[in-house]
């Protein structure tokens, strides 16, 4: 038998733990929502069309924009992706179909390992085996970069998402005499879709915020330079360059690209959450 | 032969389409399936019963080598489609797997796919040129086939996992029989069913067996005594008992199949 005073304490216990969490749940969201008010309001005035669509001008000369940095933040990116995106997703057929021995748990550790690496470290890397050995920095040598870093986020999302489709589909289509090869292809993957899309989403928003790998890959530009062999210029790496300048109107363009990039981060996670959604049935 | 087969044999009169001969399946270490022989004629449909987990997925899936899909799977033995080894090094499982279809326990209609593609996959996706009117007058007939045709032709476009469970089992049937197989397997194709969808699953397959040699696993003894010609009772990964359906339900030869059907287990 439990006393009352048992039971009154436990509950008091409970309500304060409740009251805990949410207070923790508040600070967390009351954060988010402080540095997305902050960047506003130091970026916002430097939002303005001409931003959007110009070069950026030399020092001391007012106006200009990051348009170079967009576009390059685009190239990088989309090469990266065009990498990592096919590599990660046959990884990704292989562990779930076929790899049951020591090979595939290796493969999966690494993977995970790889997740936990540091950008920066990735970064030299790209540098070693990219930059050096040519004598010069390309948007390549980032996109390499870019790819590493997106692969375990494509591969854990795409196993999860192939996972999910049941194993009866897959044998659903084997009983109808296709091949393995079709079964996959045709029935398996068409079903993950979705979910293979929102890690490859999920992946592209995570290496858009990347700076660190830049810094000795795609090195930054002044110019519109869209040929990937070259040195080119992105968005987040002008946010970097503009910041440590000295100059006042340098920093508010700073804030102004730092904006564009936390917008474009959270249209793509939003954007991955819609998808996620389970489909409607009918 | 054995005598419980030569019984089987018997009571249908008829030619035998598939037979398992000396057969035991495995996962790992595991036996699911122990030395089973069993003969299913043409035209019949044979019944398989049994307690839960005594094997009768285990078996089915085997007669269109489903099994080996399973890692770490195997098996011992034969299984003759029209008098031919399927298990023979030369024969490629997924020959086999176009000959003998399979209807699965829960329905599986593949779910980014139409009322009218998921009957037409098998076809299409084996990469069978199929002009489009080719391909409708399929649909239509395997939809007609599984009596499902009058409730989906005006939203043959719909996705497939927009119908009722009991359509969507009988979309899987049209599905199989869409690539003519010769012998349709059934694992327990109602238990996820209602009444009333049971009931049309059971019509159908009176209809079906004019044309296939049909395999239907079932726990549900009523369904048996029902629809099948035959019966055969396994328990513990043993075929017990084997033969005419009515003569396992009123006198069976093991004791083992009469406190079965009586429920003293199972
Ligand atoms: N994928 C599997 N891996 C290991 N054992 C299995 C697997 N599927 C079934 N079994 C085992 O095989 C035996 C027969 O199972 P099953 O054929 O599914 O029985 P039933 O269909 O009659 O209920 C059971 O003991 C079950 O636990
Ligand atoms: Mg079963």
């Amino acid at each position: 038998m439990e006393g009352a005073g048992t039971v009154g304490r436990r509950q008091a216990r409970g309500t304060v733990g409740i009251f805990l969490t949410a207070l923790c749940a508040g600070a967390v969201a009351a954060i988010l929502l402080l540095i997305l008010g902050y960047v506003i309001r130091e970026g916002g005035g430097a939002l303005s069309f001409a931003f959007l669509t110009q070069l950026p001008h030399p020092v001391g000369v007012p106006g200009g924009g990051v348009a170079n940095g967009i576009v390059g933040s685009a190239i990088i990116v989309g090469l990266a992706a065009l990498m990592a995106v096919p590599i990660g997703a046959l990884t990704a057929v292989y562990l779930t179909f076929f790899g049951c021995g020591f090979f595939a748990v290796t493969v999966r550790f690494l993977s995970d390992v790889l997740s936990g690496i540091p950008s920066i470290a990735i970064g030299l890397f790209a540098y070693t085996i990219l930059v050096a050995p040519l004598h010069h920095f390309s948007a390549f040598s980032a996109s390499f970069a870019f790819a590493v870093l997106m692969l375990p986020v494509i591969i854990s999302t795409a196993e999860a998402a192939i996972n999910g489709v049941s194993r009866e589909i897959y044998e659903g289509g084997l009983a109808l005499g296709l091949s393995r090869y079709s079964a996959i292809v045709h029935v398996v993957l068409p079903s993950a879709r979705s979910g293979i899309i929102t890690g490859v989403v999920l992946a592209v928003a995570r290496v858009t915020g990347e700076t660190a790998p830049l810094l000795f890959t795609a090195f930054g530009s002044q110019f519109w330079e869209l040929n990937p062999n070259n040195p080119m210029a992105e968005l987040s790496l002008q946010v970097f360059t503009y910041a440590i300048s000295p100059y006042r109107s340098w920093h508010e363009q700073a804030w102004g690209g730092a904006l564009i990039l936390i917008v474009v981060v959270l249209l793509l996670n939003l954007g991955a959450r819609m998808a996620l959604r389970p489909a409607r049935r009918g | 032969m054995t005598e419980q087969e030569e019984r089987g044999r018997r009571a249908s009169g008829m030619s035998d389409k598939l037979a398992a001969r000396h057969f035991s399946a495995y996962f790992g270490q595991l036996r699911a399936i122990h030395d089973v022989n069993l003969t299913f004629p043409a035209n019949v449909v044979t019944a398989i019963i049994g307690p839960s987990g005594c094997g009768k997925s285990t078996l089915v899936r085997c007669l269109n080598r489903m099994h080996e899909v399973v890692p770490g799977a195997r098996t011992e033995g034969e299984v003759l489609l029209d008098g031919e080894d399927i298990y023979a090094p030369e024969i490629d499982p997924v020959q086999v797997r176009r000959r003998i279809g399979m209807v699965f326990q829960k329905p599986t209609p593949f779910p980014t796919m139409s009322i009218e593609d998921n009957v037409s996959a098998g076809l299409r996706l084996n990469g069978a040129a199929l002009k489009r009117p080719e391909r409708d007058r399929i649909v239509e007939r395997s939809l007609r086939q599984a009596a499902l045709w009058e409730e989906v032709k005006d939203r043959l476009r719909r996705p497939g996992a927009s119908l009722s469970g009991g359509q969507q089992q009988r979309l899987c049937v049209a599905r199989a029989l869409a690539v003519e197989p010769e012998v349709l397997l059934m694992d327990e194709p109602c238990s996820a069913l209602d009444p009333i969808s049971t009931a049309r699953i059971e019509e159908l397959l009176f209809e079906l067996k004019a044309r296939y040699t049909i395999v239907l696993v079932t726990h549900n003894m009523q369904q048996a005594a029902r629809t099948a010609d035959l019966t055969a009772f396994l328990y513990g990964g043993d075929l017990i008992e084997f033969g005419n359906t009515r003569q396992i339900f009123t006198t069976p030869a093991r004791r083992e199949t009469e406190d079965y059907i009586t429920g003293r287990f199972g």
